[in-house]
């Protein structure tokens, strides 16, 4: 199952300040770490708020607004998409990424991300379940242009 | 001694940190057990010694919390048992003074670089092949993809005292023929390098081809290979052959979600939605196979001739703009280097979507005494198709009888004598 590590912004992202050699440097070391236990399947930092921009809904109109964006504890800075077996695997690696010292509040979520090929078996009715089966007979063997 | 960690009843007020434990055994194991084989030299050894840290684990965990650093704890309380255990097993008297020099004078966790030289062994000795392939399979997905005897039984569909036998014979006989905890020499290196990437695959490929079986563990085998190829290609980055593996299985995972319609039929390939295509993982297929054929210097292997072959399709955004004059030469190359009639009947596919159906046939032709295709359903099915292409409406209606007959699949036959039908009523 995939899941996304978002790091939220604040103040200092949102400045864009750069962080210290020794963040970069153990950010660095954490995505290595993700990468060589096979789970990593893309990481990116974010600019500031102000490069982006939201787009607003009010009676079916769309509205552009442009950053940087007032809230900045709701923004995000980077993400993390890693492939793992279970929603504790995810919050064990979150648990992992070297958040600076004296960071307070909120500074990681943990979010699943649907799959589609997530579909749990016991959803399948009793003859769809059979066809499953066939299904698996048949694809056994390679098929031409499969 | 040894004990899974499902195997203890979880207590009520520990079940959060339990799958927290669990999580930890996940990230950790493989890097313990490696580090441990290094030890005390000896992979059975090692994975029973961190699996008696893990029940450590559960038993103190829940009470005093995970610790800062759970990998480092897990390797102290394995170090400690080691040396529990060798004042009580005869079988490693003979190596105590050594062994207890060793334990007494090494740091409690080996450095990084040398976790990752003892990852690299681990991989080789559980893949040596001495082991019959099911033991191969077996150890390499306990040791190190982490997964407990239950999840091996189940994914493979056998009872788990068989998934555990396999385990338990597979470390008896690296024991008992004194295989050496090590990569092998330069000379060496490429055969059992084969035998590495040849478990992988066969991983995720049991995986693949359930796609969405009865029992998730299944499914969930696919992306257990893919993990241990992006660890294996982390170790060995200069090796294009595992490239070419990682980048296959990116690709043929990133159809998963299409590869079956709404009401559980399986969709081909030509057929599939190809919205429903992961772009990341083709993206990183992609990527991968570049390194490959980067670091294979003009002579690609069978995987990466097989990911390349894959990408071909991954880049065609429409069918209609798939390359099959590339994929017919890919074929060509991957029968250069091992030829099998399977190969050639793609080839003979790739061949008339290309050059027209009367290439492919040409080539189909030269195949159909095959023996090992005696029995093989897509051999008439495929040349009926071109036949029925060619206009020779009677010969085609034949084979598709034939494949009819062949098959085994009760939705595929009825397709196939559709076909058949449609052959008389077309004539």
């Amino acid at each position: 199952m995939k899941f996304m590590i978002v790091g939220k912004g604040g103040a200092e992202t949102e400045a864009g300040t750069l962080p210290s050699q020794e963040v970069v440097d153990s950010m660095h070391a954490y995505n290595e770490a993700l990468a060589k236990a096979g789970v990593l399947l893309a990481a990116e930092g974010l600019y500031p708020s102000s490069q982006g921009a939201q787009i607003a809904y009010s009676g079916g109109k769309a509205t552009v607004i442009d950053g940087p964006f007032a809230e900045a504890k709701e923004l995000i800075a980077g993400f993390w998409l890693i492939q793992v077996k279970s929603r504790e695997e995810a919050i064990e690696w979150a648990m992992r990424v070297p958040v600076p010292p004296g960071s307070d509040g909120i500074g990681l979520d943990v979010w699943r991300v649907f799959d589609a090929s997530d579909v749990p078996d016991d959803s399948l009715p009793a003859d769809e379940r059979e066809r499953e089966q066939a299904l698996r007979e048949r694809l056994g063997v390679d098929t031409p242009g499969t | 001694m040894a004990s899974d960690a499902d195997d203890q009843p979880p207590a009520r007020r520990g079940a959060e940190t339990h799958r927290a434990i669990e999580a930890v055994w996940r990230i950790e194991a493989a890097r313990l057990i490696a580090g441990l084989a290094r030890l005390v030299r000896d992979v059975g050894l090692a994975e029973e010694l961190a699996q008696d840290a893990l029940v450590a684990a559960l038993e103190q965990w829940p009470e005093s919390g995970v610790p800062r650093n759970p990998g480092a704890w897990l390797m102290t309380v394995s170090k400690r048992r080691a040396i529990d255990l060798i004042r009580r097993n005869e079988r490693l008297e003979r190596n105590l003074i050594e062994l207890g020099h060793r334990l007494g004078t090494e740091e409690d966790l080996p450095q990084v670089d040398e976790i990752e030289d003892d990852l690299l062994r681990l991989v080789f000795t559980a893949c040596h092949p001495t082991l019959s392939m099911d033991a191969r399979v077996a150890l390499t997905l306990r040791v190190l993809g982490g997964l407990t005897t239950d999840e091996i039984a189940r994914a493979f569909l056998v009872p788990e005292s068989t998934a555990a036998q396999r385990i338990v014979r597979a470390k008896r006989t690296l024991a008992d023929r004194k295989i050496p905890f090590e990569v092998p020499q330069a000379a060496e290196l490429s055969a059992r390098l084969e035998s590495v990437l040849e478990v992988i695959y066969l991983i995720f490929n049991e995986g693949y081809s359930a796609t969405a079986g009865d029992d998730w563990m299944r499914p969930a085998l696919c992306e257990d290979a893919l993990r241990l190829g992006r660890v294996l290609a982390g170790l060995m980055p200069e090796e294009p052959e595992v490239h070419g593996l990682v980048a296959l299985m990116e690709i043929q995972a990133s159809r998963s979600a299409a590869r079956v319609s709404p009401s559980g039929e399986p969709v081909l390939l030509l057929d599939q939605d190809r919205a429903r295509w992961d772009r990341l993982l083709i993206h990183r297929g992609l990527t991968a196979l570049e390194r490959a054929e980067k670091l294979g210097d003009g002579a690609p292997g069978p995987y990466t001739l097989q990911a390349a072959i894959a990408a071909c399709h991954a880049r065609a955004l429409d069918p209609e703009d798939t390359d099959w004059a590339g994929i017919a030469s890919l074929y060509e190359a991957l029968a250069k280097l091992s030829r099998s009639p399977i190969v050639e009947l793609n080839r003979a596919v790739a061949l008339s979507m290309a050059y027209g159906p009367a290439v492919g046939l040409q080539l189909l032709d030269q195949i159909a005494g095959e023996p090992s295709l005696k029995d093989y359903h897509l051999l008439p099915s495929v040349r009926g198709d071109l036949l029925f292409k060619l206009g020779r409406r009677e010969e085609a209606r034949t084979e598709f009888e034939r494949a009819a007959d062949m098959t085994r699949n009760a939705r595929e036959r009825a397709l196939l004598q559709e076909r058949a039908t449609a052959c008389r009523e077309a004539g």
